[in-house]
């Protein structure tokens, strides 16, 4: 059978069973809606919040992006695990005795404050709106490589089969369906991570095969073979770092303490019975993230010694049919600099920006574009993305593995998506209108306005993921600096410190909150030019601001809190309260 | 005991706090440490195929971070049952638990 109806079958499939889970799963009130009424077993909570986590930008385009930048991709690596540890060590197990429904509840009360409440709400908001742009995106690309429908139609139906589940199910549908999409998903992940490794080192461990030699009866390690690949094209070693030491600190402290900021993995642990499940489930979610973080870099050598091999030298009329069809969706692009009809593949870019393509094709049939080109020596453009769907056809696997790859990359998205929309669509019905707004609404009112918001937010991501604004990339070290210095010191000061007070933990925010914004928008939009290593503040980039962003909110508010007066008994109360795990399933929302 | 404000509580909290961060300061050192600010110098080692400083960044400091939850999630396990906070000893918690799978 052919890639794409075997695509179609898989992806109809998983599809089916979505939408089979979210009818059995449905939600009967806010309860269910906002935190599956509270009963989640801890393993299915750890596959969800792995499945939550893992967002097409992990599934799609890390192990791309560590394909092409070797070393410093692991500020990825760790950064988007090692949140995990200060999550599971210093939030979850607090936060899920506190016993609500959102991270601005735990705002709002903590600091007695609806000023505060609403920063964390706007915050929220932008946050998963950043994120959800990327996810829609994500779904538009499968859909339109590999079951050739365009992107708007591919949007919409993802739209389509998310609606149907997050609206109906609320969060109980969505964990479930999220159980699983991680199965699809790390199953898609592996079972070509597994075929690679298997076809050049012999080791069926990609993790192992990673360290072993290459079968190609040179008998040399993968990664020392790769050293010697990109340094002969002209880029730097594999295994040697671009980036600076601090530098590489400040993005790595950014993005861990980001991702135990991020509110639709905090709103996971809500969902669980008790405090002790709340910890081991964010074990439980490491183990499940850790099993695609750590074959990610593994895939990422083997698709950069695999990519040099073919394209490198080849001529452009004999490259196999994968080449040709990214081509087709804009992703890669040819430029035959001195004409010769084969492919140079060599450190630079070969022309300035993205391709605009021409309708018109070239001499040798590849299509034409309009950029203006660079004196190096490069002539192919490859966009970052492509390298894990691309990545099974340039190893030349069976079509069944493409198709099953094209299925994990929709669920990675869609999982995603859901948990996101979720958290936008509890802030607007449950923080905004329940707790500052419209408080006398009933129960089945809350519930209403929570799925019309869901509806909602569903439209406005499928318009951003139709016509993507060109600031989503920027925008992600955004989401995460914002995290970082705006909730991360809040929550943790709150749980830690009986002594931190409303006007402390406000100024701490604020703070926080307009230096990383400032920083990040000065050199992403302002002044791009500058955007460069000698002009940073001691050489940390707008992606790792968040960490100083963070030290100052915790300054700021320790500073202040010693001026103004301390919190009120019952404040201090219930901090001593949410510190003693016994008694949490009786909180106080039952 | 059970009152939050009782010398148990305060002897609990201290016990947790070092608890945590004893397994932060291991969390910082084979991350921020081993894998970025020593990485260099752990590249001169030989690791199986990897530079060691490598390994550590794109492999070994996650298998860290998994053990140290696990690690966290016993010790603070045994210290709830050492202070009678556990949710065991909770009789409303576990009538109110939905049943497990």
């Amino acid at each position: 059978m052919n890639v794409q109806t075997l695509t179609f079958i898989f992806v109809g499939f998983t599809f089916a069973v979505y939408i089979g889970i979210a009818i059995w799963s449905r939600a009967g009130n806010t309860d269910d809606f906002y935190v599956a009424g509270g009963g989640v077993p801890p393993l299915a909570n750890g596959m969800a919040t792995a499945a939550d986590w893992m967002s097409a930008a992990s599934f799609i385009s890390m192990a791309g992006i560590i394909s092409f930048v070797g070393r410093d991709g692991a500020v990825y690596l760790m950064g988007w695990t090692g949140g995990y540890v200060l999550l599971a060590l210093l939030l979850a197990p607090y936060l899920r005795k506190f016993g609500k429904y959102t991270v601005p509840d735990f705002v709002g009360d903590r600091y007695y404050s609806n000023v505060a409440r609403l920063v964390a709400v706007v915050c929220v908001l932008f946050v998963s709106f950043t994120y959800v742009a990327g996810q829609m995106r994500g779904v538009g690309i499968v859909f339109s490589r590999f079951l050739e429908v365009d992107i708007t139609t591919g949007v919409m139906i993802g739209m389509g089969i998310v609606f149907f589940y997050a609206v109906l199910g609320g969060m109980k549908g969505i964990t479930y369906t999220q159980v699983a999409q991680f199965c699809v998903l790390i199953f898609a992940f592996l079972v070509p991570a597994i075929f690679i490794s298997m076809m050049m080192t012999g080791n069926p461990v990609p993790q192992l095969g990673f360290g072993s030699t290459l079968t190609d009866g040179s008998n040399i390690y993968v990664l020392d073979k790769l050293d010697q690949l990109s340094q002969d094209l002209g880029f730097e070693a594999y295994t040697a770092g671009n980036k600076s030491t601090i530098d590489v600190f400040f993005i790595t402290a950014a993005l861990m303490v980001g991702t135990a900021g991020l509110p639709h993995v905090i709103v996971r642990f809500f969902t669980v019975p008790k405090v002790r499940d709340a910890r081991v489930s964010a074990g439980y979610a490491l183990v499940f993230i850790a099993i695609l973080y750590t074959t990610a870099p593994a895939l990422a050598s083997f698709a950069r010694v695999n990519l040099i091999n073919t394209v490198n030298n080849a001529e452009y009329k004999t490259t196999p049919a994968w080449f040709k069809n990214w081509e087709n969706t804009n992703l890669i692009a040819w430029v035959d600099k001195n004409q010769d009809g084969k492919i140079q593949y060599t450190a630079g870019k070969a022309f300035r920006g993205k391709p605009q393509f021409l309708e018109e094709r070239g001499l040798k049939g590849e299509r034409k574009i309009s950029n203006s080109s660079t004196n190096n020596h490069n002539e192919l453009y490859i966009d970052r993305d492509i390298m894990v769907l691309a990545n099974p056809e340039i190893a030349g696997l069976p079509n069944w593995v493409i198709a099953l790859v094209a299925a994990g990359g929709l669920a990675a998205a869609l999982s995603t998506a859901a948990g996101l929309l979720l958290v936008i669509s509890t802030s607007i019905s449950h923080d905004l209108l329940k707790k500052m707004f419209m408080p006398n609404i009933s129960d089945k009112q809350e519930l209403l306005f929570a799925r019309l918001a869901a509806a909602f937010a569903i439209i406005i991501a499928g318009y951003f993921g139709i016509y993507p604004p060109g600031f989503v990339a920027q925008v992600v070290a955004f989401a995460f600096g914002l995290a970082a210095s705006s909730f991360f010191p809040i929550i943790l000061m709150g749980i830690f410190s009986k002594r931190m007070n409303k006007e402390g933990a406000v100024a701490g925010m604020i703070t926080g909150l307009t230096f990383t914004a400032s920083y990040i928008v000065y050199f992403k939009f302002i002044n791009p030019v500058a955007n460069t290593a000698e002009s940073w503040w001691f050489g940390i980039s707008p992606e790792g601001i968040g960490t100083l962003g963070m030290i100052f909110n915790f300054m700021i508010a320790s500073l202040i809190c010693r001026f103004t007066a301390p919190p009120p008994q019952a404040i201090k109360d219930m901090v001593d309260d949410i510190r003693i795990p016994r008694g949490a399933a009786g909180s106080y929302h039952h | 005991m059970s009152d939050s404000h009782s010398p148990e509580a305060k002897a609990y909290w201290k016990e947790n706090i070092r608890i945590v961060l004893s397994l932060l300061a291991i969390w910082f050192s084979v991350s921020f440490g081993m894998a970025i600010v020593f990485a260099d110098a752990l590249d001169n080692i030989r690791f199986f195929g990897f530079k060691l400083g490598f390994w550590m960044a794109q492999q070994g400091s996650i298998y860290c971070f998994v053990i140290l939850i696990f690690v966290y999630v016993y010790k603070m396990n045994k210290l709830d049952h050492k202070y009678g906070v556990d949710e065991d000893s909770d009789d409303l918690a576990d009538n109110e638990t939905p049943p497990k799978k």
